[in-house]
């Protein structure tokens, strides 16, 4: 399909909403045939915690189909926009498509309107996302994404789960989703102190992301074969930052010693 | 019944353009120019929230003069299209010549069929990966003329002269601030001089991001035209 430069009637202008203007231009989401249900890749571990300075998010890089691994690199925690990430488990496909029509919709609104979305604002927009894949969800496509930012207006770190329906619940510590995310919440259950260090809400993270990927077989650990480590990103009043492969590496070979230490 | 008196085409053309013209000529001109980083864009413009000048895409600027709410949906018409394209193809499949084609069709159209032609002239204008050589600033008439400008573009009422000062005072390896004082004095013009609290100015910045276009805050463009 060609791109016509899209004009409107006042009357029946998709103003901000960029799924509505996707919707217009003729590109719909695809409907799977009813009772269809469909082995695709899925998604899992995520968590994001929250520390003095703002919120740290993290993510497994693996994605399953059955029992088989699909990817190996996949990143789960993707940037929404400055100040503010979003995690995905799930259905894989669905889900990389909800993130990059969340992200274009992000800036869209900002541009259109001329002054960006609020962080809740931002969270309500991913809800109705979420929303309009229920359906898919039915059909064992569902996905349940983690949003968290740092709210400028407010000077904090905040974050929100969800469920598969839509369901948006702000929490005030800490999220986890996908199915490791028992191992990984009780981890951080555990581990977790009011006004965390950024160091210690990082180092909490990737322990969380060990014992998940211990306990359930479809989160992947950190692969030092092949050097791919968790997705681990903190927000703060800077913005977002990724932590390096460099610092990752070293925080799980100290946890091993530390394993192989009490074990052997 | 009676029958509608026939206008000769040329008449009719230059009615429109007339008409066209003198909109336009109402409102304050805006300027674009070049600088070793990217391009700058400065308007002469009083109200600090209805802007002319916005940014489109990662590396797309778009600015117009005229009547506001023409302009305005331009903007928008150009941010869905590219946020379209770039969506359904690739980020970089969205650059500034599809987008003025695209504008040029639509005030062309309006031009040529439209109840009236619309009051506005516009500016797209990109700024290049690799350096100044694939920087693009098109000029949009009122008509659907495009108009490549190499360096430097003038909009508005009194463009011509404002063109004729740019063009004198402009030099390949400017500087930011000194393109933003050139554009300012061009705009002002001989014996006048223009606060920094009536100017917008925004850059498209070749700076290794994603997203080139940043506004300067009044604080920065004081500092500029001090110096």
């Amino acid at each position: 399909m060609t791109v016509v430069m899209p004009v409107f009637q006042p009357s029946d202008d998709p103003g901000t909403d960029f799924p509505m203007l996707l919707h217009r231009a003729g590109y719909g989401p695809v409907a799977l045939p009813a009772g269809t249900t469909m082995d695709t890749p899925h998604a899992t571990t995520c968590v994001a915690v929250r520390f003095v300075d703002g919120v740290v998010m993290a993510g497994d890089r693996r994605a399953t189909s059955g029992n088989l691994i699909s990817h190996r690199t996949m990143e789960k925690v993707v940037q929404a926009d400055r100040h503010s990430g979003v995690a995905i488990a799930g259905a894989a496909g669905p889900a990389v498509d909800m993130i990059r029509l969340f992200q274009v919709q992000l800036e869209y609104y900002e541009k259109v309107q001329g002054s960006a979305l609020s962080l809740e604002g931002k969270a309500n927009q991913l809800a109705s996302m979420v929303r309009a894949n229920v359906p898919a969800a039915m059909q064992g496509m569902g996905v349940v994404p983690i949003f968290a930012g740092f709210d400028v207006r407010r000077s904090i770190g905040r974050l929100w789960a969800y469920d598969m329906l839509g369901g948006r619940y702000e929490e005030r510590e800490h999220v986890a989703t996908g199915s490791g995310s028992l191992h990984a919440s009780t981890v951080i259950k555990v581990g977790y102190r009011a006004q965390l260090t950024r160091d210690d809400a990082v180092e909490l993270v990737t322990r969380s992301l060990w014992e998940a990927a211990d306990a359930d077989s479809a989160t992947g650990g950190p692969d030092m074969v092949r050097g791919i480590y968790p997705v681990v990103a903190t927000i703060d009043s800077d913005g977002w930052s990724l932590v390096g492969d460099d610092e990752l590496g070293d925080r799980y070979r100290s946890l091993i010693e530390q394993i192989g230490g009490s074990t052997s | 019944m009676s029958m509608p008196y026939y206008v000769a085409p040329e008449q009719a053309m230059t009615d429109r353009a007339d008409f066209a013209r003198k909109g336009i000529a109402k409102g304050r001109a805006l300027v674009a120019l070049r600088y070793t980083d990217g391009i700058v864009l400065v308007a002469e413009n009083t109200s600090q929230s209805l802007r002319k000048v916005s940014e489109i895409y990662d590396r797309v600027a778009f600015a117009g003069v005229g009547k506001y709410n023409e302009f305005d949906q331009l903007r928008v018409a150009g941010i869905r299209s590219a946020e379209l394209t770039g969506y359904q193809y690739s980020r970089d499949d969205v650059d500034a010549r599809g987008l003025a084609n695209d504008y040029a069709q639509l005030l062309g159209n309006a031009f040529t069929h439209g109840m009236k032609p619309m009051e506005v002239e516009i500016l797209v204008a990109e700024v290049g990966v690799e350096g100044s050589h694939e920087d693009q600033i098109f000029h949009i008439m009122y008509d659907g003329t495009v108009i490549d400008r190499p360096d430097t573009c003038a909009l508005g009422g009194e463009s011509e002269a404002i063109s004729n000062r740019l063009s004198s005072g402009f030099a390949d390896g400017f500087a930011l601030v000194d393109a933003i004082r050139l554009g300012v004095s061009s705009l002002a013009g001989d014996g006048r001089s223009i606060s920094a609290d009536s100017l917008e100015i925004a850059i498209l910045e070749r700076n290794g991001e994603r997203r080139c276009f940043h506004r300067l805050e009044s604080s920065e463009v004081e500092t500029a035209l001090q110096g």
